[in-house]
């Protein structure tokens, strides 16, 4: 099955190149144009050379001349035509590539966040930037290639039947031999190349994590064994590559089928001139138009190697772009506008992997605008609590409601739009400090943008840098630490106004100092909103309406502060915990 | 390029062969032709059918030789290749293990990243085909202007005009593409950051339902790029035309300046024949030098980008301080540093600690606790003042000897898609037992135990696949594993519960009593039990002494510990 693939997968390549199909039927007409007129130029200068064989003195010098400006013309009008047709594929090749990368672009933003949690950072950008980009190359030049020697093919084959058929039965048995011999090399080959595209990816994943990882590396000394770790990665993708070119002999094969046939049509041309079949000069123009053709043939085998890995880069892009989507939403899905904010959990019960369950048997409501505290020990299912309150992922059994509709009768826009989310991991993207706050609300002004800055306590610190909130955050910046970040995700949160609010280890990394100062701020910002908050820090959840205490997946307990430290539980233990 | 041509050099003899192949290869080719046009003008016309069998044999011969030495050929230039690149990536990446923190930081990660991958991928393919095409076309061009020029060197001198003309013009146009395509590789990093950075923040990105913009963005990057890539195409795509319109212009002007010599019998028919195929494979050649020109640009950019990384300096120095005898295990003596020489980021930093003390520190966010750890693992040197440790200057030690003496949890700090036991035993050699130990102590054990494979569960990438709490707890496990001289954990147990954080603590003082601790924490209850808690403001220390002592003498302190603790122990 696998071995079908390949090919196929350059196939999936033909719909993008049929949205291009009049500027393909203008390639083939200009083809033909520029060809046609370079078939000329060897009859012209056959004639030119006629009028000069008659020797000195004999040579009509005008003559000459006058087939020497045909000829420039000539040249000039088939460069000009071939000058067309490179910038008309530059435009095909180039237009199927970008459409590609946003297609797998597009393709990935649909994808469940699940796809994330299984994938290396490193291999999905190699699929988009290294495997693309054999396609480019490869569209590029080839279908230009292959383009301007299609005419040249048929039109000396036309040209060396006229000459002489007899002759060209030695054809009879050189392109079959030289395709067997193609076809079989790509079939040893082929596995080499996939195995080379999917090494490269994980070369690329490898050396994405460890450097990811380099200050770690080097405060636990160990360089050596890290080393050694990738001079094995190293060794097993070099060694991916020099299988892959090993087996590419498409090139010196055709060489010598090419010669091979050479060697025939003069021992075979020999023999026919003898036996008065052909002339001499019918011999050489017969040579040269054999020339003519075989170049090309050269080229397509070329072209078939380059084409293999092609063929395994595609097959890793439409990987991609085969995976399934987030299921869409229900065909009635509901809208929800007027969100009052009351959310539930009914017996949910849900798994990562089958037959482990991480939650189990889990209900509770939130009344609008109270705030439900999750707390437990770590790796409960807290998070998967809000993996699911989101739909990153769907519950296996039980339902799910938001405002008495069950999430899964909702758009997911609307839902997600119901939340707004700060989590342990705060996420920034280059681009200013300006963005990066209004990202969920690109009409806000810099006056709200100062505003919610100031609340957050990361106004001072903006001020503070020389651009201010035009400074650019890139992923290396040291300068910011991860609470800062974290002010800064909230910050971009306190910008929404939606009615329902996650808040996952959100101030974790901040310190009580800079927390306390917030604090006003962070009630104002869960005033009227429901909100679902995971914390360690006990004083963050001291006032919630409700705490859930969660252990191994279940809900073990759950009431107020008050309540559970009466109950001298497992809360009540946790919470003592801290006075040790 | 220099770089290039000194890893080559290591594999002189082996290249040396190869291309002494590819040359017997190619000469055997030019003497194909050559055969068979003496078979048809000498042997056919002598009409013995035994000489022409020879001659037939003698080509098949040639063909198959050719075939033999260019598979060999290109067989050792892939070698070869495949050889410098891994030694190149090998040395780039050892170099890039060795950087101080100053200069990772000056290069930046992700661009490190690009030049151990994108960067070794340009110069493989530059190798490669500087080999495959590299001798054959200089070989065939020069060798095809040779020719000519015995049969004719006024005709020759007419193609040699040709072809100072195509070839200021292949350079003219080449010159112009280029720079267009440093600006497309600086566009694609734009592009590929996008991408990056959806993968990271998928779940912010989905949340607030901003798929529709992330797409547009990303439209953009690759509309920007197509755009430069169909310029720098466009501009490139004229050589190939203008190349074959100047040649076949040098080939009327052979034809029409040969009529004339022909007229006037300076020169025969027959030779202007000759001279039009060898006016081909001329021109194959030229068109392959071009290739591997631009190629070579491409190639030179990148050798450029590992070079600057392999020339690195090396920033560590050892400088020679006495050692005092001490009684205190480490010792900050009135530090100040600054990372970019401006204002201080932490100033008159003083504290002593003694073997198996703890030391505690909190303080606001950018107050500069991570900095005192950076100066102590001597990350970045101090400004002023001096860190000791058993009472030798930090700047003495061997970094491998002062590392050797930490365990270490950075804040973020990483884990590897490799199963627990290896993310703990980190290649050291620990053996089950350490490893084991060090996740107990570390409160890993109980969730690894209830994992179905235990320790040897594998880790997805970034470690997805774990709660923030349970990373932690390996990355603890990690720096306890080989019972440290000195454990540094910078906000390693905020993911953790009280609970959890409380046996840790406990774990900690009954089993690594000899093991000088630091920890950084926002939570009051991970210190208070310290010997010494450092209260950091804006670099400075605010405050310094026990819990106890602190409630009383730095407000700051007690406002975190009441709101913290609610006031229930003070």
């Amino acid at each position: 099955m696998k071995k079908k693939s390949n090919p196929m997968a350059l196939l999936r390549l033909v719909p993008y190149l049929l949205k291009y199909k009049w500027w393909l039927l203008l390639a083939f007409f200009l083809s033909a144009g520029s060809n046609l007129l370079a078939l000329l130029g060897p009859y012209l200068s056959g004639k030119a050379i006629d009028v000069i064989e008659l020797g000195s003195g004999r040579v009509d010098l005008i003559k000459v001349a006058y087939y020497c400006v045909l000829l420039v013309g000539f040249y000039a009008l088939a460069s000009f035509l071939t000058y067309c047709l490179s910038i008309l594929m530059v435009h095909v090749g180039k237009s199927i590539v970008a459409r590609l990368r946003n297609d797998v672009f597009f393709k990935l933003t649909l994808l469940p966040v699940n796809y994330y949690d299984r994938q290396q950072t490193g291999d999905i950008i190699s699929r988009i930037s290294y495997d693309i980009d054999l396609i480019n190359t490869s569209l590029s030049s080839d279908l230009l290639q292959i383009a301007t020697s299609l005419f040249t093919v048929v039109g000396s084959l036309v040209m060396m039947f006229v000459i002489s058929w007899q002759l060209l039965l030695i054809f009879c048995v050189t392109v079959p031999l030289s395709i067997y011999l193609t076809s079989r090399i790509t079939r040893r080959s082929k596995p080499m190349f996939r195995a080379r595209s999917a090494k490269a990816g994980e070369f690329n994943g490898y050396i994405e994590e460890t450097l990811s990882g380099l200050r770690a590396i080097i405060a636990y000394n160990r360089e050596e064994y890290t080393t050694g770790q990738f001079s094995r990665v190293n060794q097993e993708t070099s060694d991916a590559f020099y299988k892959s070119y090993y087996y590419s002999i498409q090139g010196p094969t055709m060489g010598l089928v090419n010669n091979l046939s050479l060697a025939a049509i003069s021992v075979w041309g020999a023999v026919l001139f003898l036996t008065s079949r052909i002339t001499l000069g019918n011999l050489s123009s017969f040579v040269l138009y054999s020339r003519k053709f075989s170049g090309p043939i050269n080229e397509v085998a070329n072209i078939i190697a380059e084409l293999q890995s092609t063929a395994s880069a595609a097959e890793r892009i439409f990987k991609v772009l085969d995976e399934s989507n987030e299921p869409a939403d229900q065909k009635d899905a509901l809208e929800l506008s007027e969100i009052k904010g009351q959310g539930a959990m009914e017996h949910v019960d849900f798994g990562y992997v089958e037959n482990q369950l991480v939650l189990k048997d889990i209900s509770f409501v939130a009344k609008a605008g109270k705030t439900v505290a999750i707390v437990g020990p770590t790796g409960s299912g807290k998070t998967t609590i809000i993996n699911l309150l989101m739909r990153f992922y769907d519950a296996q059994k039980g339902a799910i409601l938001i405002d008495d509709h069950n999430i899964l009768e909702v758009t997911r826009k609307s839902l997600r739009l119901a939340y707004s989310m700060v989590l342990q991991e705060s996420w920034l993207f280059y681009g200013t400090i300006f963005e990066n706050i209004a990202y969920g609300k690109p009409e806000a002004t810099m006056e709200e943008v100062v505003k919610v800055a100031k609340a957050a306590r990361i106004h001072r610190y903006i001020e503070s840098l020389p651009q201010g909130y035009d400074t650019l955050l890139n992923e290396d910046a040291i300068n910011i630490s991860q609470g800062q970040k974290q002010l800064l995700a909230i910050a971009r949160a306190m910008l929404l106004q939606s009615h329902m609010l996650i808040l996952d280890e959100a101030t974790s990394n901040i310190d009580t100092q800079t927390e306390i100062e917030i604090q006003k701020a962070m009630l104002s910002l869960m005033k009227n909103k429901t909100c679902f908050v995971i914390a360690h820090r006990l004083s963050t959840i001291q006032n919630a309406d409700l705490i859930l205490v969660i252990r191994d997946g279940e809900i073990i307990e759950s009431g107020n502060h008050k309540q559970l430290l009466k109950k001298q539980g497992f809360y009540h233990q946790l919470f003592m915990s801290q006075f040790n | 390029m220099k770089t290039i041509l000194h890893y080559l050099g290591r594999h002189k003899w082996r290249m040396t062969f190869g291309l002494t192949m590819k040359f017997v290869g190619t000469v055997l080719e030019l003497v194909l032709p050559y055969l068979l046009s003496y078979v048809i003008d000498t042997i056919i016309p002598q009409g013995q059918l035994n000489l022409i069998f020879l001659a037939g044999g003698l080509m098949a011969f040639c063909a198959v030789l050719a075939y033999v030495t260019s598979v060999w050929a290109n067989r050792i230039a892939s070698k070869v290749a495949v050889l410098t690149t891994q030694e190149i990536r090998s040395d780039l990446f050892e170099r890039i293990l060795t950087l101080s923190n100053r200069q990772i930081d000056g290069f930046g990660i992700s661009s490190l990243q690009t030049r151990m991958t994108a960067d070794s991928y340009a110069i493989n393919n530059f190798i490669n085909m500087m080999q495959r095409i590299g001798i054959r076309a200089p070989i065939l061009l020069l060798g095809g202007i040779t020719v000519t020029m015995l049969m004719d060197p006024v005709l020759s001198a007419t193609l040699v005009c040709a072809m100072v003309v195509i070839g200021s013009s292949i350079f003219s146009i080449t010159r112009r593409g280029l720079p267009i395509y440093s600006l497309i590789q600086k566009k694609l990093d734009k592009m590929v950051r996008v991408i990056r950075e959806n993968i990271t923040g998928i779940r912010v990105i989905k949340s607030l339902s901003k798929t529709e913009y992330e797409q547009s963005r990303f439209d953009e990057a690759n509309q920007d790029v197509t755009a430069s890539e169909k310029k720098a195409a466009r501009i490139m795509a004229l050589t190939n035309p203008l190349v074959n319109l100047f040649l076949n212009i040098g080939l009327v002007a052979v034809i029409y300046i040969g009529a004339v010599r022909v007229q006037e019998n300076l020169t025969q028919a027959g030779k202007i024949i000759a001279f039009l195929s060898y006016f081909s494979i001329i021109l194959m050649s030229l068109m392959a030098i071009n290739r591997i020109f631009i190629n070579a640009m491409q190639a030179t950019a990148s050798a450029k980008r590992i070079a600057e990384v392999l020339a690195t300096a090396d920033d560590v120095e050892i400088s020679y301080f006495e050692t005092v005898p001490s009684d205190y295990h480490i010792e900050f003596a009135d530090v100040s540093f600054s990372y970019f020489g401006e204002s201080n980021d932490i100033e008159h930093i003083s504290f002593q600690l003694k073997k198996g003390e703890t030391l505690g520190i909190i303080g606001a966010t950018g107050s500069g606790k991570s900095t005192i750890i950076r100066l102590l693992m001597r990350q970045y040197d101090t400004d002023q003042g001096k860190i000791l440790i058993n009472g030798k200057n930090v700047l003495s030690y061997q970094p491998k000897d002062l590392h050797e003496m930490f365990g270490v949890v950075f804040q973020n700090d990483t884990l590897f898609s490799k199963t627990i036991f290896e993310n703990i035993d980190f290649g050291r050699g620990l053996g089950q037992k350490a490893v084991e130990h060090g996740a107990r102590v570390a409160q890993a054990a109980e969730f690894i135990e209830s994992l179905p494979e235990r320790y040897q569960h594998k880790l997805t990438g970034r470690a997805t696949n774990l709660s923030g709490g349970q990373r932690q707890r390996l990355l603890i496990a990690r720096a306890l594993a080989k019972k440290p001289q000195i454990l540094v954990l910078d906000d390693a147990s905020s993911a953790l519960d009280y609970q959890t954080d409380a046996n840790l603590r406990k774990a900690l003082r009954e089993e690594y009593q000899q093991t000088t601790t630091i920890i950084i924490a926002q939570r009051i209850s991970s210190l208070m039990s310290a010997d010494h808690i450092l209260v950091l403001e804006d670099g400075k220390i605010l405050g310094y002494g026990k819990h106890d002592e602190l409630l009383a003498s730095c407000p700051l302190y007690r406002t975190i510990s009441e709101s913290q603790l609610g006031g229930v122990v003070a």
